[in-house]
Order: structure tokens, then C-alpha cells, then sequence
């Protein structure tokens, strides 16, 4: 970084938020105790305990299941759809006036820079309460039926990554179409949930419509395998998706998986360098590389192979990486010890496959899960960082001759989340995203979200869409009972 | 026709054309090849530009980096006035509010330069002797750039004459914008040897320009002739300095030093006004091209009203309480 121009430290104040020593569950419009051991959750920039978190056993799961059921059949379900969206229009401007409460919460949690935080995490979140709440009294017009009805009570498993944005994600729908949820946060970042929980509160949701069930893997299960869930949704790893997909099956329940990806960036050499350069950056480094989503895999066009790479370098050596709470951080903490192995793992993989790492000097704080942004060249396509989800923020470059080869190689993974295409020509955008096997197709952007545009993948990135009229689909039955 | 049986027909009796840098020197051997050369630039999204400089704008500078920063914009000022009511008496008032910015405080440092019309040129210089504030002078045919060459050069070695040390010249937009780069190109190429030893500033007059792919190509093109730096705006056109082209003419300078090892310094003008503004820039060139732009040899603003914002902003960082307009000088 500059040595002239130094940018003094700016950090966000946290004492904003207010954390409490411990955390129970939020079981039918009450905390109460869970009846597991306690686990801990940490700052993954500085170790510290933030809190301690109830894990919820079976018996618990099961009471906050009974208490959706309840709040379905005798107050969510019966209520006028106008009303239901007036709760979720409430929801929407809590959020929005505690963003900065929400934002700081998550840093300190996640390890995710406040900019994204402030700038996309809290923002989209509220946005997708206001985008439903509009469609809670017009789903009649969703082209799902004349009068789709509520599946009743919804389990949903949500990742680490986005803590808050994946609550709003699930959440939002099922509200808005008239089921009750029993919601799981991850282990390692219940805090933004709990706090939404005090907000379900402070909306006056009636007890029961949303309960937020903290634990680890086990209390997920629970979530999931109750006999009484209508509906499953998840947001993971495929690995636990595959397994809640033998659970469900042969279950009355409807299921949606959100899983990995592994995604292709593909730039032509006709594209707009620079910002397919920022693009680059944006698509892997954003959040530290923890999306599923991440344009993981560089496929750049091999006469402008050196060219990118230099450039791409020369950025990168530019991203602050540090503090998350610093208004000027690029690149935050790694969420976990565990992540932090994985990525460290798949990455010595990489160059004892005969990868060339590329990393820029940057320091790293002596405490907490740091990774610095990496680049791996001279990747082939049988290497194992050009096939399994770092979940990182490691980027794989390949090349390509031709377009015919751009899209097999973009289409030659077991995953199918989401692909980018960088080019100046329109006809070529259009041509190649026809082909690309990939729920989302970012054409001279990447990364990019929005509550009324589905997002979902094909093959091992799972199924079902959340988001737009397509995500409505997953919380409803249409008059035949589908 | 002939020339296109006697391919030097045209060219026969004029000096042969002045060569870019390598590894550029053929690019104008033909409007064809100068044309594809340009043309061949990669191109800008207009809204991947925007989105990184809506991304640089959150940059929080603050405490120590802040009081750098406006340090470093006020010695990078062009402090100008450009009016067809400017008098000898408003250009030396103009002077010595560009030595000392702020009468109250000796530690304030002055501007980089004081821009005028060329005819006023030789008041400012005189009011500047001794100071190293440089005297910019806007010359051929300013803003419009419409008149012949010979009166353009005219203009210039008249700014030169009476003391200029840079010269801030037009492009021929109409020629730009219909596609004759040889003639942009000639026409800076001559201003530039008009200028002698002064330093020459092509303004590009983006606003004119509109779209950001074509002020790609105006920065190559006037960086090839032999521009010492590139420049926005007239300040007589709106928009004038945006942060989209400043990024964009920032890549170029910092392409065209790594293809050339030829550095070529930026100014936007006009429409910078604030200091959050003037640091918005800042931020924009140490992300972009780097701390080797962040002088007042390489980085400049013009601007007016802009000073007065920094001194303020100063101030406030001094004492730690905002004063008001009327603890800054007028002009």
C-alpha cells in the first residue's frame, strides 16, 4: 500500500450494540432457556468470546416447532394478507433504522468488513422484508394458481457467509405467503438472529410466527427431521444438503437446497479490462471469499492472459486487508479456525499440484483467522483448486482459446450456481449465457443481488429459487396440492 | 486522387510527423493506423467505472490522513480565474492569496500555480517572482479551441512571451469527434513545440466528449503527441471534472508509464469544490495509479472556490471548531 498517503484508522464504534453474556432461545415470542450445554460464539478477528449461546436439544426444537404450528393455524395463517404485510413492512423499516446496529453486530460475529456490512448485507436484508411484505396481498396474482395457499410450518437451516441477508432470505418468503418458520442460525454467527429476534419483538409479531433456534449440526437435524415441518430450507454446504435431501425424501415436506458452487468468471479479450479486472476482485474477494456464489474459477481468454493477471495483481495489491470494523477494510477475518484449515489445506494442495501461488505482502494481525487474497496461475482444470469449493479467498486461473472452450470449460464442474461473462460485444454475452449451465449469469458485473431476481442453482448447487416471483413458489401449494 | 497512386503526395514538402514514444512510434503512420490503434484501446463500462468510484468514495479519512490530505490538495491547487472581467488587480489579488492561503497561519503551504488568460500572463508572473508558484496560461483559442492553427501558436508564444510556465491548451473537439485524430494530433504536436520550455496541459473538455471509451482515447492520444499532463474540463462546459473520468484518465496515465516508462500528469477542473471532493480525488489517484502521482508535479485541481473549502476544513482540523466565509479571504 501507499506509504505517502497513509489512511489513518477509522474504525466503527461498537458501542452501538449491546451484547448480552448469554443468549437462550427464541421459542414462541420469549427467550428461554435451551436445555443443551451452552456453547460459545467469537470475534473471528480477535478470538474474543463475544457470548454465550443455548444449543437447542430435540425437545426444544420440538416446542418451537409446536409453537409455529399454533401461530400458523390459529393467528399467521387466518390473518387478512394485508395485515400479514403490514408486520413485514414494519419488519423492513426496523432494520433499516438499526442498520447500524445490524452492521457492527454482524462484523464482529462474521468477520466481514463494516463496508459490506453497511453498504450490502443489512441494506439487501431490509430490502428483501420491503419486496415481500408487497407481495403478501397480491399472491393471487403470482401466476401460482388463483389461491395458492401457505405450507404451514417452515425449518430453515441458514449458513455462516451471510448470517443476516440468508435470515431475510428465508424468512421474508415464508412470512409473506403465510407459513411460520422455526429457524436455525449457524454455530458460529447466531447474533445478528438473536437481535432480529428483538426486533420480531419490537414489530409486535404475534408469539410464535418466528423462532430462532441456536445450536450446531444436531440442532439442525432436529430442525429439519421433525415430523411436523411442512417445509425444509436450506443454505449450505452440498455435503449437509445431501444428507437433508435422504432425510426429507419420502416425506410429504417440499425442500429447496441452496448449496455450493464453483463458479466461472469468463473474461474475452474484447472485454473492458479494468473494471473486468474490478469484477474479478469483487467476485472472489468480496466477503472474504465466503459465498457460495464467489468467481472462484478465472477463465480469461489466452491472448490476454498476461495482461489480466498483471493488472488483477497489481489491484489486489492494493485490497486493505485487517480490522473488520475499519470503515477502510477490503478484507476481513476468516470466519472460523475450521474455514481457516480448509482454505490453508485445499491451497498446499494446489501448489503441490503444481499450481503457482501468488500472494501480495501483506501484514496480517497476530490474532484471529487470517488469509490473505490468493492467486494460483498455471492451474489445470484436473487440479483440485479448479474443482472443489475453497470457500476462500483463493482464486484459480485458466485460460481459454475460444468461445466453444470457454463455455465447456465454464460448464465442466458438478456445480452450476452462477457464471460471468466480460465482453464489450452484446451478441456474444447473450450467445455464451444461453449455454452456461448456471442459475445466475452476470454479464459485465458479478456478484450482484436483488430481491426480485431469482437465485438458485443446477446440479450440485442444489434446487429451487429464492428471490422474485420464483422464490414465492417454494412457500405455497397451488389448488391441486403441489 | 493522386495520393492514393503517390502515397507521399500529400505529405511531400511538409516535415515528416513527429513520432510517439515506443513502443507506439507507428501508430500515426495513417489515419487508418492511428484510428485502429485507438479504437484498439480496451474498452470502459460506464457502469463498472461508476460503481468503483461510488466504492472509493466511502474511504474514510480521517484524523491525521485528513490534515495530509488537504495539505497535499492545497499545494496541488491551480488557483484560477478565467473571466472576461479579470483585471490586473484581481490577478495580483489572486497572487498573493496563492502564497500564503491563509494569512493566519504561516504553516499553510501555498498553491501549485495560478492559472489566467495569456494576455494577464506577465501581471501574475511578476506578482509571483520569487515565490515558485508556477503561472498557467489557457491558451489556443480558449475554451473553444475554434481558430486556425497559426492563431492558436500565435496565442501560445504570446502566453510563453509574457511569462507563462505552463500553457493549458484546447483540443479540436469537432476534429475529435468526427474522427480526424491525425489533425487532434498534429495540432497538439505543434503547441507543443510552441511552447518551448514551458509545460503543456491538454484539456480534453470531457464534458464535450460524453462518453467514457472516447475519453480513453483522447488521453492516449494526447499523451502520444506529447501532452506533459491531461486535463479535463474548461471549466466553461458542464459536467466538467467527474470521478468516472478522472478514473479513466488515471488508468491511462498509469498504462501509458508502464508501456512507455513516460510519466504524464492529470488535472481535472471545474466542478471541485469541496474538500470531501478534492479527497475523493486523492483517494482515486493513490488507488489507481499510485502515491507517484500524489505531487503537485503530477496531480493537479483547478479550482476556485475549492481553496476556500480546504482552508476552512483546515481550520477546523487546527482549532477543532468550524469558523465561517468570512475568516477566508474572497479570492
Amino acid at each position: 500500500m501507499s506509504s505517502v498517503f497513509e489512511y489513518a484508522p477509522a474504525p466503527e464504534s461498537r458501542s452501538i450494540v449491546d451484547i448480552a453474556p448469554s443468549y437462550g432461545l427464541f421459542i414462541d415470542g420469549e427467550f428461554v432457556d435451551g436445555t443443551g450445554e451452552a456453547m460459545k460464539t467469537v470475534n473471528p478477528a480477535t478470538e474474543e468470546v463475544l457470548s454465550e449461546i443455548a444449543v437447542g436439544t430435540d425437545a426444544d426444537v420440538d416446542r418451537a416447532v409446536k409453537a409455529a404450528r399454533r401461530a400458523f393455524s390459529r393467528v399467521w395463517g387466518p390473518m387478512r394478507p394485508a395485515d400479514r404485510g403490514k408486520y413485514l413492512f414494519r419488519i423492513a423499516r426496523l432494520l433499516q433504522e438499526r442498520a447500524r446496529e445490524f452492521a457492527v453486530l454482524e462484523s464482529l460475529d462474521n468477520g466481514k468488513p463494516i463496508r459490506e456490512s453497511r453498504d450490502v448485507d443489512v441494506p439487501l436484508a431490509a430490502a428483501h422484508f420491503f419486496y415481500h411484505a408487497g407481495w403478501a396481498d397480491k399472491l393471487e396474482h403470482a401466476g401460482l394458481g388463483p389461491a395458492p395457499r401457505p405450507l404451514g410450518v417452515a425449518g430453515q437451516v441458514i449458513p455462516w457467509n451471510f448470517p443476516l441477508l440468508m435470515l431475510a432470505w428465508k424468512i421474508a418468503p415464508a412470512l409473506a405467503t403465510g407459513n411460520t418458520v422455526v429457524l436455525k442460525p449457524a454455530e458460529t454467527t447466531p447474533l445478528t438472529a438473536l437481535l432480529f429476534a428483538e426486533v420480531c419483538r419490537q414489530a409486535d409479531l404475534p408469539p410464535g410466527v418466528v423462532n430462532i433456534v441456536t445450536g450446531a449440526g444436531d440442532t439442525g437435524r432436529a430442525v429439519v427431521e421433525h415430523d411436523d415441518v411442512d417445509k425444509v430450507a436450506f443454505t449450505g454446504s452440498t455435503e449437509v444438503g445431501r444428507s437433508i435431501a435422504r432425510a426429507v425424501a419420502g416425506t410429504r415436506k417440499k425442500l429447496t437446497l441452496e448449496l455450493g458452487g464453483k463458479a466461472a468468471n469468463i473474461v474475452f479479450d474484447d472485454a473492458p479490462i479494468d473494471q473486468a479486472v474490478e469484477g474479478i476482485v469483487q467476485g472472489i474477494f468480496f466477503n472474504q471469499g465466503h459465498v457460495c456464489c464467489a468467481g472462484s474459477r478465472l477463465l480469461v481468454q489466452e491472448n490476454v492472459h498476461d495482461e489480466v493477471v498483471a493488472a488483477l495483481q497489481r489491484r489486489i495489491g492494493t485490497l486493505r486487508v485487517g480490522d473488520p470494523l475499519d470503515k477502510n477494510t477490503d478484507i476481513g477475518a476468516i470466519n472460523s479456525a475450521e474455514q481457516l484449515a480448509r482454505i490453508r489445506e485445499l491451497s498446499d494442495i494446489g501448489e503441490a499440484e503444481g499450481a503457482t501461488r501468488w500472494q501480495p505482502a501483506c501484514d496480517l494481525p497476530d490474532r484471529g483467522f487470517w488469509f490473505p487474497p490468493t492467486v494460483f496461475t498455471d492451474v489445470s482444470a484436473a487440479h483440485r483448486i479448479a474443482r472443489d469449493e475453497v470457500f476462500g479467498p483463493v482464486l484459480s486461473v485458466l485460460t481459454f482459446r475460444t468461445p466453444d472452450e470457454a463455455v465447456a470449460k465454464a460448464n465442466n464442474t458438478t456445480y452450476g450456481l452462477s457464471a460471468g461473462i466480460w465482453s464489450e460485444k452484446g451478441s456474444r454475452i447473450l450467445a455464451i449465457a444461453d449455454k452456461l449451465r448456471a442459475g445466475v449469469v452476470w454479464a459485465n458485473t458479478f456478484n450482484q443481488f436483488d430481491p426480485t431476481s431469482p437465485f438458485g442453482g443446477y446440479k450440485q448447487s442444489g434446487y429451487g429459487r429464492e428471490g422474485g416471483r420464483h422464490g414465492l413458489a417454494s412457500y405455497l401449494a397451488s389448488e391441486d396440492g403441489q | 486522387m493522386t495520393h492514393v497512386l503517390d502515397p507521399d503526395a500529400l505529405t511531400a514538402g511538409t516535415p515528416p510527423r513527429r513520432e510517439p514514444p515506443t513502443p507506439y512510434a507507428d501508430v500515426t503512420r495513417s489515419e487508418s493506423a492511428f484510428r485502429a490503434f485507438l479504437h484498439g484501446l480496451p474498452g470502459v463500462d460506464q457502469v463498472g467505472a461508476s460503481s468503483r468510484v461510488t466504492m472509493l468514495g466511502t474511504r474514510s479519512i480521517k484524523t491525521t490522513a485528513k490534515a495530509w490530505a488537504i495539505d497535499t490538495a492545497i499545494s496541488m491547487v491551480d488557483l484560477t480565474t478565467l473571466e472576461g472581467a479579470d483585471t490586473p488587480g484581481k490577478v495580483r489579488s489572486l497572487a498573493a492569496k496563492a502564497r500564503r492561503p491563509d494569512p493566519t497561519d504561516p504553516g499553510c503551504p501555498p498553491v501549485a500555480a495560478v492559472c489566467v488568460y495569456g494576455d494577464l500572463a506577465g501581471i501574475a508572473k511578476e506578482a509571483l517572482a520569487g515565490t515558485g508558484i508556477n503561472v498557467a496560461a489557457v491558451a489556443t483559442a480558449f475554451p473553444s479551441g475554434r481558430a486556425s492553427l497559426a492563431v492558436k501558436l500565435a496565442d501560445v508564444r504570446d502566453a510563453v512571451a509574457n511569462g507563462a510556465d505552463e500553457i493549458d491548451m484546447v483540443i479540436d473537439r469537432g476534429a475529435f469527434l468526427s474522427g480526424r485524430y491525425l489533425d487532434v494530433f498534429d495540432e497538439i504536436v505543434a503547441v507543443k513545440e510552441a511552447c518551448g520550455d514551458a509545460h503543456l496541459k491538454v484539456i480534453l473538455e470531457t464534458g464535450e466528449l460524453v462518453t467514457l471509451d472516447a475519453v480513453r482515447r483522447a488521453s492516449w492520444l494526447a499523451m502520444l503527441a506529447g501532452g506533459d499532463f491531461i486535463k479535463t474540463s474548461t471549466g466553461k462546459i458542464s459536467p466538467a471534472a467527474t470521478l468516472p473520468v478522472c478514473l479513466v484518465m488515471m488508468e491511462a496515465v498509469r498504462d501509458f508509464r508502464a508501456a512507455t516508462g513516460r510519466q504524464v500528469g492529470v488535472k481535472p477542473a471545474g466542478g471541485i469544490r469541496t474538500t470531501k471532493d478534492a479527497i475523493k480525488h486523492l483517494v482515486l489517484v493513490n488507488e489507481t495509479a499510485g502515491p507517484d502521482w500524489l505531487t503537485p508535479d503530477w496531480f493537479r485541481i483547478g479550482a476556485s472556490s475549492l481553496l476556500n473549502d480546504l482552508l476552512l476544513q483546515r481550520q477546523k482540523l487546527r482549532t477543532g471548531h468550524y469558523s465561517g466565509p468570512d475568516h477566508v479571504s474572497v479570492d
